[in-house]
């Protein structure tokens, strides 16, 4: 038997052209599913007429569009199906197919997640020149170094995102199925997140615990980084946050696999 | 090459009543039992062999090709492949083995098998000039040049798993697990299948491991069976072996001129099969040369022709005989 012929990289290349690939072969179901994204611009709409006639802590209606824009432009960025996979894959003993290769499962699935990203940037990138130019630029950070980090902002939004993802997709090795865990982790992400409601225009005492949790790191933090509305001390603090929810959701993920896949049945033929 | 020591496989089994109340229980209180899937067998596999795994559905085959395959762990017992213990799926063990399921695939729906290809490729680490005439010749081989370019789904299931084949054997797997390859396929099909398969073993020397309900794929491809029923190994032999052990009486196929009386050929042998025109007996292998002179000379025979049992039917006789003999086993 020959050893590895070619580099790792070819493999990381190859498997996101092949996602590509398959992204595009449901690109008309991939662009509804974008579409169905569209809590932010109805949440624009509700909190741009109770900024009407005053502005909410410091949100008037400028400034809510800019946030909520910002916000759909993140979400579809960071958007993760992994969970549904597995969750088929596991029940149907698809998985099986993945198994049997010597490339571990996680890293098909994040090429699988990351080959939409051309198609989502196609929606997401007009939304945000769209929001910009519409909103005005004031509304958004002029610090050039806050821009650099936007960018890798929401690429740990991503990971951290697809990481929960596989945390809940890999309970379902334990309980046939997972889709339950998701909905109660879906509800929390939508309202601590920052996802309908600003995260600073919660009573204090919420803000500050919402620093110890996960929810603002997919989401807040990176549109607060966009739009200036923390410093960059406090984004930068909050990138080492994010990065140690990213070490911790992936620890516990890996330990959730191993132990799945040793109790795994295999299921069918 | 392949060595399992009293293997044994346990699932835990969700188990209740049909209906509402039964269902509503078992939100409360569930019960298990323990499904013995593969129970206490061992047996090894030389490399190159071809090997057929046999018996009937739930019998424990598929369980104990999916353990070899790093799977499932085993509850107890020892396996090695190729020295590797199959479910700690260490990367050089997954690389040289594959897993072809009739029921199965790993071929992506919505793209062309060609994508899969490269896939693999890239998986596998194939150098691409290495890549391009393996493909070629096994693309040649299954005459597959005109369909790895369609959308999977779009193919018929014989195109699927004649392309199916080609993307697991891409990196030359040295151990090759084959689950029902030839299921669903028709009689053209399931020949190429199996000629692929043999000269693949012939000419890479890889370990076959075949389970099948097809007894031609196991008559075409298999030097060697193991047939395990109810988790247990109940025969390990030649094929030759398990039609003398099983079934010795030969078969007389007799094609007739006319009908004969069913009293004429009685005295011969036990009468399988009478018409008009035709006649099967079953008579022992030492009286083979004497019937066949009296038939010939006392009956109008056109053709005549002596061969084994079918082995569905010896087969039959095993899990037959298996089945009798565990009955007991369980009452007492």
């Amino acid at each position: 038997m020959s050893k590895r012929a070619v580099p790792w990289y070819d493999l990381l290349v190859t498997l996101f052209k092949v996602g590509f690939a398959d992204a595009v072969a449901y690109r008309g179901e991939m662009f509804v599913w974008l579409l169905a994204t569209n809590m932010p611009l109805i949440m624009l709409v509700l909190w741009s007429a109770v900024a009407a006639e005053a502005p909410v802590g410091r949100y008037g209606q400028r400034e809510f569009a800019a946030y909520f824009l910002s916000t759909l432009v993140v979400r579809l960025l960071t958007g993760a199906w992994v969970v549904w996979t597995m969750n088929l894959e596991i029940k149907n003993g698809q998985l099986a197919m993945r198994l049997i290769r010597p490339v571990h499962p996680f890293w098909m699935f994040a090429a699988e997640n990351v080959a939409a990203w051309p198609l989502r940037a196609v929606m997401a990138v007009p939304i945000g020149v769209a929001a910009v130019w519409m909103v005005g630029g004031q509304y958004f950070t002029r610090d050039l170094r806050q821009w650099a980090l936007f960018p890798i902002a929401v690429l740990s939004a991503w990971l951290l995102n697809f990481s929960i993802m596989l945390v809940i997709g890999c309970l379902a090795f334990f309980w046939q199925s997972s889709f339950g865990a998701f909905e109660v982790w879906f509800r929390l992400y939508i309202v601590f997140s920052g996802y309908v409601v600003p995260v600073d225009l919660f009573p204090r005492v919420l803000q500050d615990a919402l620093r110890y949790l996960p929810f603002r790191y997919l989401l807040a933090f990176p549109v607060e980084t966009a739009l200036g509305t923390i410093s960059f001390t406090t984004a930068l603090h909050d990138l080492a946050r994010q990065w140690l929810f990213i070490s911790l959701a992936l620890a516990v993920a890996v330990v959730l696999w191993q132990r799945g896949v040793r109790r795994y049945e295999a299921f069918g033929g | 090459m392949i060595r399992v020591q009293r293997l044994t496989k346990h699932y835990k089994v969700h188990k209740r009543q049909p209906g509402v109340l039964a269902a509503l229980r078992s939100v409360f209180r569930r019960r298990f039992t323990t499904v013995k899937a593969v129970d206490d067998i061992s047996f090894e596999i030389a490399a190159g062999a071809r090997v057929g795994f046999l018996g009937p559905n739930g019998a424990g085959k598929t369980t104990t090709l999916k353990v070899l395959a790093g799977l499932l762990a085993p509850t107890a017992g020892e396996v090695r492949v190729k020295g590797f213990v199959p479910n700690e799926r260490r990367y050089e063990f997954l690389r040289s083995i594959m897993l072809v399921a009739g029921q199965k695939q790993q071929l992506l729906w919505d793209l062309p098998p060609a994508d899969t290809f490269e896939l693999n490729r890239a998986i596998y680490g194939i150098a691409p000039a290495e890549f391009r005439e393996r493909l070629r010749e096994m693309v040649e081989l299954l005459e597959v040049e005109d369909v790895v370019k369609k959308p999977t789904r779009q193919l018929s299931l014989g195109e699927r798993m004649k392309c199916e084949l080609v993307a697991a054997l891409l990196h030359r797997p040295t151990v090759l697990f084959l689950d029902e390859p030839t299921i669903g396929l028709d009689v053209t099909m399931q020949a190429t299948v199996r000629r692929f398969v043999r000269t693949y073993n012939e000419r890479y020397g890889a370990t076959v491991l075949l389970t099948s309900h097809n007894m031609d794929d196991v008559a075409a491809l298999c030097e060697r069976v193991m047939i395990i029923h109810h988790g247990r190994l109940i025969f390990d032999g030649t094929l030759a072996d398990l039609v003398r052990q099983t079934l010795p009486e030969k078969r007389v196929t007799l094609r007739l001129a006319k009908a004969v009386p069913g009293g004429d050929l009685a005295v011969l042998g036990r009468v399988v099969e009478h018409r008009d025109d035709a006649a099967i007996l079953q008579v022992r292998q030492s009286d083979v040369s004497d019937i066949v002179k009296t038939a010939l000379a006392t009956l109008p025979v056109l053709d005549l022709n002596v061969e084994d049992a079918p082995l569905e039917e010896v087969l039959a006789n095993v899990f037959a005989g298996a089945e009798a003999k565990r009955l007991p086993e369980a009452a007492s």
